[in-house]
């Protein structure tokens, strides 16, 4: 039987707001997700439900509330809830990629080493991860011209595939994917939702955010419900 | 991934009379790892690092540093020769106002080549070629090798410090608001610069910094300080993204969005 | 030699001062190159003529002392003269004008020509006794940079020389590194003459009367000047040869001799080209000796 890459056990998570008096919004409650390597499960649900909440305490940009968030990491699991930074860092760095819904980058830097450090963080010659960032972004449809520029001045689609592209070249055993045809036409879609596939078929294990439910019905294997909490009095 | 840190200091406690500047403060450091201490002024941050790289003794605490031969040293115990080398050699210091640092009498090469002099090296053209590869790396024309820094623009002044501490390759640089008081452009190619120099040198850095978004962008862990008191601290992205304490709330919730 | 001078104790200074600054002597001399500081006491000259090589030579004289004293090389200076009479008065000792029969010389601005012998001190006088202080306006600072050897900034000092004039652009007080240790200034000589301070057999002792410093090299000690690996330390001097008695390997002084341009270059050590002289040597525009 194969083992689970990601699973949470338990996992909550709200928010106190200490500007506004100190108010709780609890947004996840209980949450026990348990994802397969090769398997692609989008989170569904209402706006506001917590999905992207979900997505961000996976990837330890939210402190989860209590539970746990288990990832398999260099062959052991690593608990995201407790793990101390550094852990989380090295994870992120092998293990769990996540593509967010918005670039967010070093003003000057062009959309080629962008892409490429990644890579480069990793050890590989500079040389060899542009060469693959390259390919990667021609592949989305970023024409060689765009690569020597810094992505702030793209257009949203353009910034977007950038994105996917950091996403995709660090070929984690995890992905994350919030919203990630959100600002593509369709045939930029249709490359994205190939690169899934193709990922998938390599084994990666996906949680995705999408809000195309055409394009989620093309690599999705199952769906995972998030759904709304009652506000807590 | 390297355990055993670089830096590491146990309940730093200093006061300035009534004023709590540090109230028990733990701080670790890891090599090659970039943190950023941020608060307001007077949050006790700059003396944070002040007293974290031996230039002011605390009150109460330890600053442990592990040299290059893996020994821990306890920094405030050590005899100022060896303060001294340590931060001439394995250490740097960029401070806020490039000329606390640079010679401003002394042109760029002797600016940048002083570290390496001050190290034993005695052959003048390797220096000046060692010099010369230095204000290359921080984007200065090499031809520029013989002004004197009074002739160059505010950003060139900071990166022209940069190229100075750096070049007898340190392992850990404090840095004091590297990019305060420099126009957003040079800011953002001057982060630029920081972020890739300390990433290709595997340089750890203690940066203070009171510009949230400079933290974002140089930093892997982050640390809030209020009052001389450590409030929360982290990965970068999580503290700034969902804080905890209500005054990195208040901190993160005061930026403007650009 | 001429009679004692009376009511003054001998060679002018009280017996406490000579002891305190005999103390300070001794300090400097087991710390070779080290500034230690003296209660400098007001001399009957003006700061700058001397007065700390004054004080140290009070301090060293014997009774059968045999003393000379050059400015600039030159036994006939006002200077020279002034000071070798003030201790022939004082102190009633022997006075000459020739370096091989003197004990105790006092110098400003010159090392003799002929090499000197452990049996003789050579006192020079100091203007200013700190090496660094035209880079470094602390005091404070410049005190730990000598504590922790921290010598970086006058190598930065030599490095801008030679990116600027394509060489190191001192041409006297030229710093040296004694006995692998201090940085020190050798008084204001001109750097032909630093070479002759290594590995001298005589003790050197330097005197600052203003700055109230006193550091000394004693004999058979390295002193080096400083300089890079690819541009060492060279001597140099003017190229020409000793118009009076042809010298080409002594340190020369330039004479203007008309107001149509004439120059002339002689020995600046007025002992040595006289001695050359004395034995047939005779320069370009000199006259034989004998015909004299």
């Amino acid at each position: 039987m194969t083992q689970p890459i990601l699973q949470t056990e338990g996992l909550s998570k709200s928010f106190t707001l200490h500007l506004q008096g100190g108010v709780r919004i609890p947004v996840l409650a209980d949450v026990d997700l348990t994802l397969l390597p090769g398997e692609c499960v989008a989170l569904s649900g209402p706006s506001g439900a917590g999905k992207s909440t979900l997505m961000r305490s996976l990837y330890g940009n939210y402190r989860a509330g209590s539970g746990r968030i288990l990832v398999r990491h260099d062959g052991a699991m690593v608990d995201i809830a407790s793990a101390d930074p550094r852990t989380i860092i090295a994870v992120r760095d092998r293990t769990l990629g996540y593509v967010s819904q918005f670039l967010r980058v070093v003003p000057r830097v062009p959309a080629l080493d962008v892409v490429a450090e990644v890579l480069v963080g990793r050890g590989v010659a500079v040389a060899r991860a542009r060469d693959a960032a390259h390919d990667l972004l021609l592949r989305l449809n970023i024409p060689p011209r765009l690569h020597a520029v810094p992505p702030a001045t793209f257009s949203g689609g353009e910034q977007q595939r950038v994105n996917l592209a950091r996403g995709f070249i660090g070929a984690h055993p995890v992905l994350l994917l919030d919203e990630p045809t959100a600002s593509l036409d369709g045939a930029n879609s249709a490359v994205v939702i190939e690169m899934i596939r193709q990922a998938k078929a390599r084994g990666v294990a996906i949680v995705g955010i999408f809000h195309d439910a055409e394009v989620r019905d093309q690599v999705a294997d199952r769906l995972f419900p998030v759904m709304p909490l009652q506000d807590a009095a | 991934m390297n355990d055993e840190s670089l830096l590491s200091a146990r309940g730093l406690s200093l006061h300035f009379g009534a004023i709590p500047a540090l109230v028990d403060v733990d701080v670790d450091l890891w090599p090659g790892e970039v943190l950023a201490i941020v608060g307001e002024s007077g949050s006790g941050k700059t003396t944070l690092l002040n007293v974290l790289s031996g230039r002011m003794a605390a009150d109460a605490g330890v600053v442990w540093y592990r040299d290059p031969a893996g020994r821990l040293v306890d920094v405030h115990a050590m005899p100022a020769p060896a303060l001294r080398t340590l931060h001439r050699s394995d250490w740097g210091f960029v401070h806020q106002n490039p000329r606390d640092n640079l010679r401003m009498a002394v042109s760029a090469g002797g600016n940048v080549g002083e570290r390496l002099m001050a190290q034993g090296a005695r052959h003048y053209a390797n220096i000046r070629a060692e010099a010369m590869r230095w204000l290359e790396e921080v984007e200065i024309d090499a031809d520029r090798i013989d002004d004197l820094p009074r002739t160059f623009s505010g950003g060139m002044l900071q990166r022209l410090q940069i190229a100075r501490t750096l070049v007898t390759h340190p392992r850990l640089v404090f840095m004091d608001e590297p990019t305060g008081g420099l126009d957003v452009s040079v800011q953002a190619r001057l982060l630029d610069l920081i972020r890739s120099l300390v990433a290709r040198f595997s340089i750890a850095v203690v940066l203070v910094t009171h510009d949230i978004a400079v933290a974002r962008l140089l930093a892997q862990r982050i640390v809030v300080m209020q009052r001389g008191r450590v409030v929360e601290t982290g990965l970068t992205d999580q503290v700034l993204d969902d804080p905890q304490h209500p005054y990195t709330q208040l901190l993160v919730s005061s930026v403007l969005q650009a | 030699m001429s009679a004692r001078m009376q009511g003054y104790n001998f060679a002018y200074l009280d017996e406490q001062t000579k002891r305190m600054i005999r103390r300070a002597l001794l300090k400097a001399v087991a710390i070779p190159g080290h500034q230690v500081p003296f209660g400098s006491r007001e001399m009957p000259l003006p700061y700058g003529w001397g007065t700390g090589g004054i004080q140290v030579t009070a301090s060293v004289l014997g009774a059968n002392d045999v003393l000379k004293v050059i400015d600039q090389g030159a036994d006939d200076t006002t200077n020279a003269v002034s000071i070798r009479r003030f201790f022939a008065r004082t102190a009633g000792v022997a006075t000459t004008t020739h370096t091989d029969a003197a004990t105790v010389i006092q110098t400003r601005h010159r090392i003799p020509e002929k090499q000197l012998r452990e049996d003789q001190i050579i006192v020079y006088q100091v203007p200013q006794p700190e090496p660094l202080f035209r880079l470094e306006p602390s005091r404070a600072e410049t005190r730990r940079m000598h504590g922790l050897s921290d010598y970086g900034l006058m190598h930065v000092k030599l490095y801008e020389d030679i990116a600027r004039f394509g060489q190191v652009s001192i041409s006297y007080d030229y710093p040296v590194m004694v006995n692998h240790r201090y940085l020190m200034s050798p008084s204001p000589i001109p750097s032909f003459d630093n070479p002759k301070m290594h590995m001298m057999p005589a003790l050197q002792l330097f005197g600052a009367g203003r700055e109230k410093r006193i550091y000394a090299i004693p004999p058979y000690t390295d002193v080096r000047s400083l300089d890079f690996d690819d541009h060492p330390f060279r001597a140099t001097r003017a190229p020409h040869a000793c118009g009076l008695c042809g010298a080409t390997d002594s340190y020369l002084d330039e004479v203007v001799t008309d107001d149509r341009g004439g120059r002339l270059f002689v020995c600046s050590d007025t002992d040595h080209c006289t001695e050359r002289r004395e034995t047939g040597c005779v320069g370009a525009e000199g006259v034989p000796e004998a015909a004299e």
